[in-house]
């Protein structure tokens, strides 16, 4: 004999909890963290780079870096100027987890941090399931990539804060229909917060450091000089 | 992708609501905008739980068609794996009516608890 027992719970609950664990972690050491995603190439690691030396007059920032193997973008990273950066090789798993942040915060001496910077695995589709604790999702679209990307990745972009639409520097070479881009983004993602840029001529990065500067929590926005 | 994390998931949620008693069913319900791959998590399934109290027992997919709505002429359509473009008027704009779900809905125990088993 068999009796049924209703369950209805989530099937990432666990993942969902741990992320929730990390967020107060974070919140309580006044830690602002961003979750950045994007295709493999897109440009994550060198808009750290960019960022990093903008910002690292005012704040502490730190890195956590989630690669399938290698430690080459937390080295960019702690050259670029961040304070700490922990290195993440997933073994082969295409996404960061709750349980892989929770290691990595668990590395970092949280109070002597104000940012810290998540560069999620390369790949626009299993990263957006997976909740890690952070207050801000940013994907990282490229001109490169292709105009059709909101099209084809719905999940990624409905699930983000803002994009960043890197190496616009490439717009005059290459066929990347920005209006249809930005049509498939608005469709998904209605009054999402875009930052055109280009890592490579610094144009446009001045919007998103005043983006990342502005969504700081108060208690860890550095004090008025 | 990554359906061993999903699966690991899976059983933990199972043999928490079971309390003891040994798992014969589990029943998901998966909408079909969820990338999941069915085989893959019962291939994990057989591995995961052995020696637990779900061994042997059965994982049922309940599907959940992805419905849309498009918000342009209102139309009513099946999500055909090509994006979300109505194929009516041709808009992206599309609200998701199912197809998202991806939960665990019920699970089947046998009465008594596995210490029981043979007394």
């Amino acid at each position: 004999m068999t009796k049924r027992v209703p369950v209805v719970e989530k099937l990432l609950s666990a993942n969902d909890r741990l992320a929730q664990e990390n967020r107060a972690r974070l919140d309580e050491a006044g830690v602002f963290a961003v979750n950045l995603m994007a295709s493999p190439g897109a440009g994550k690691t060198s808009l750290i780079e960019q960022t990093l030396p903008r910002l690292t007059e005012r704040l502490r920032v730190a890195v956590v870096d989630g690669d399938i193997a290698t430690s080459i973008d937390a080295d960019r990273a702690a050259q670029a100027g961040a304070v700490a950066s922990v290195q993440i090789n997933t073994g082969g798993e295409c996404h960061l987890d709750a349980v892989m942040l929770h290691q990595a915060l668990g590395q970092l001496d949280l109070g002597q941090i104000d940012l810290l910077l998540v560069e999620n695995v390369g790949n626009l589709v299993c990263p957006a399931t997976f909740a890690l604790g952070t207050h801000k999702s940013v994907l990282i679209a490229s001109v490169p990539e292709g105009d059709d990307k909101p099209y084809k990745y719905p999940g990624m972009y409905r699930g983000v804060d803002a994009l960043v639409i890197n190496k616009i520097d490439l717009l005059p070479y290459i066929p990347f229909d920005m209006d249809y881009f930005r049509r498939g983004v608005e469709a998904l993602n209605p009054g999402l917060v875009t930052f055109p840029l280009s890592c490579k001529t610094g144009e446009g990065l001045d919007a998103w450091i005043e983006w990342l500067l502005h969504n700081l929590t108060p208690t860890t926005r550095p004090p008025d000089h | 992708m990554h359906e061993l994390p999903i699966t690991q998931s899976i059983l933990e949620i199972a043999l928490r609501h079971a309390n003891g008693h040994r798992i014969t069913d589990v029943y998901l319900v998966i909408g079909d905008l969820a990338s999941v791959v069915d085989d893959s998590v019962q291939f994990y399934w057989e591995i995961l739980t052995k020696d637990t109290p779900a061994e042997g027992s059965r994982l049922h997919f309940k599907r959940v068609p992805a419905e849309l709505q498009c918000m342009n002429c209102a139309r009513k359509f099946r999500f055909n794996g090509e994006g979300l473009v109505c194929p009516d008027c041709g808009s992206v704009g599309v609200k998701v009516l199912s197809g998202e779900e991806f939960y665990m809905e019920a699970i089947e125990v046998a009465d008594r608890t596995e210490d029981d088993v043979g007394s």
